[in-house]
């Protein structure tokens, strides 16, 4: 089964089309999705800006990465959820967004930076935990954090705009080929 | 007193009708506003938790409200900056909104509060005075900026 098929699959469930057609369902899951950010942006960004040396240098990286993660990962697990939700709510026009494949990219990207931050920087953490500002592998993944978590931000914003849909037409052929518009689209 | 008028003016002004005529400029605006949330949002709470007793526990609240603030600030400017010209584009409409009074009576109490109540909450901690008070001034606090998201959220809505 193509991708396509199942986002098409997706959208004849009972549920989507609830969801879709609520009321309130749908601006309560998407009001949660941008309030949460609050909380996962704004703690990953803090302990980023521990990591870049620029916010409590005093305290040691370790400490402060150790009581503000929970909370991201907390926020993060409810962006997940509701982001999901609002995927469920219009699957093949988001699954078709050139916005949404570019943040699920963005997303692939910032995590690979989470695994290689863990996997190589942090291990070795003893050694600079108590830096006012950690050497630069750690400067560099905070900033990296930083950088490609907001381009989550703007790129999910986006997918509310109907600018490069595939249902609009002509498009310049790259959006087509990045949206894998088929050539009969002319409404979804 | 009759807001109309005035409300006609920003609406008129060349920055609301630009960003009204683009078909983009208002997208991007609000990305930015949407990035200076998050960023209010990590100050804001690094201090409310903590005055909650769940955030940082070996910092002082003192020592956190001195550390947050320049983003806390930071984060005002770029939301005041990205705001104003998305108000203006949309400001009759703002006007007959009810999310965005709510959200401008919020905005307005959060920060009268976050920069007298809650910053001494904050600077007596440093000397445990006692904690129920900065619990309490971390709740409404909270609470305040919330009303802000809220009506924010809901603007677009209406």
């Amino acid at each position: 089964m193509s991708l396509l098929a199942f986002f098409e699959q997706l959208a004849e469930l009972p549920w989507s089309i609830e969801l879709h057609e609520s009321q309130y369902a749908y601006s309560i899951v998407e009001s949660i999705h941008v309030w949460t950010l609050c909380v996962f942006f704004g703690t990953i960004a803090m302990v980023d800006l521990r990591l870049l040396g620029w916010i409590m240098p005093g305290v040691p990286a370790s400490e402060f990465a150790r009581r503000m993660l929970p909370w991201t990962v907390a926020g993060f697990i409810i962006m997940v959820i509701t982001g999901s939700l609002l995927v469920f709510a219009i699957p093949v026009r988001t699954y078709q967004s050139i916005f949404f494949r570019g943040k699920m990219v963005l997303l692939i990207l910032a995590g690979l930076n989470i695994w290689l931050f863990h996997s190589r920087v942090y291990p070795k953490i003893a050694g600079w935990d108590t830096d006012r500002v950690p050497p630069k592998a750690a400067r560099v993944a905070g900033a990296l954090s930083l950088l490609l978590w907001t381009c989550v931000v703007f790129s999910g914003r986006m997918i509310a705009y109907n600018w490069f849909d595939c249902d609009r037409q002509p498009q310049p052929a790259i959006v087509n080929f990045l949206a894998s518009c088929l050539p009969t689209d002319s409404g979804h | 007193m009759d807001l109309l008028p005035f409300f006609q003016w920003c609406y008129n002004t060349p920055v609301g009708e630009t960003i009204r005529n683009s078909n983009w400029m208002f997208a991007i605006i609000e990305a930015f506003h949407l990035a200076g949330l998050g960023l209010l949002g990590g100050a804001v709470l690094m201090l409310d938790l903590r005055l909650l007793g769940v955030g940082l526990r070996k910092q002082s609240a003192a020592q956190i409200l001195a550390a947050t603030q320049p983003w806390l600030l930071g984060s005002v400017v770029l939301l005041l900056a990205s705001g104003i010209p998305l108000f203006l584009s949309e400001a009759i409409k703002c006007l007959y909104s009810f999310a965005f009074w709510v959200k401008m009576t919020s905005l307005l109490l959060a920060l009268i509060f976050t920069f007298t109540i809650l910053r001494r909450a904050a600077q007596a901690d440093a000397t445990s005075e006692g904690p129920l008070s900065g619990r309490a001034a971390a709740v409404v606090s909270l609470v305040l900026w919330f009303g802000v998201a809220w009506g924010g959220r809901w603007i677009g809505f209406s």
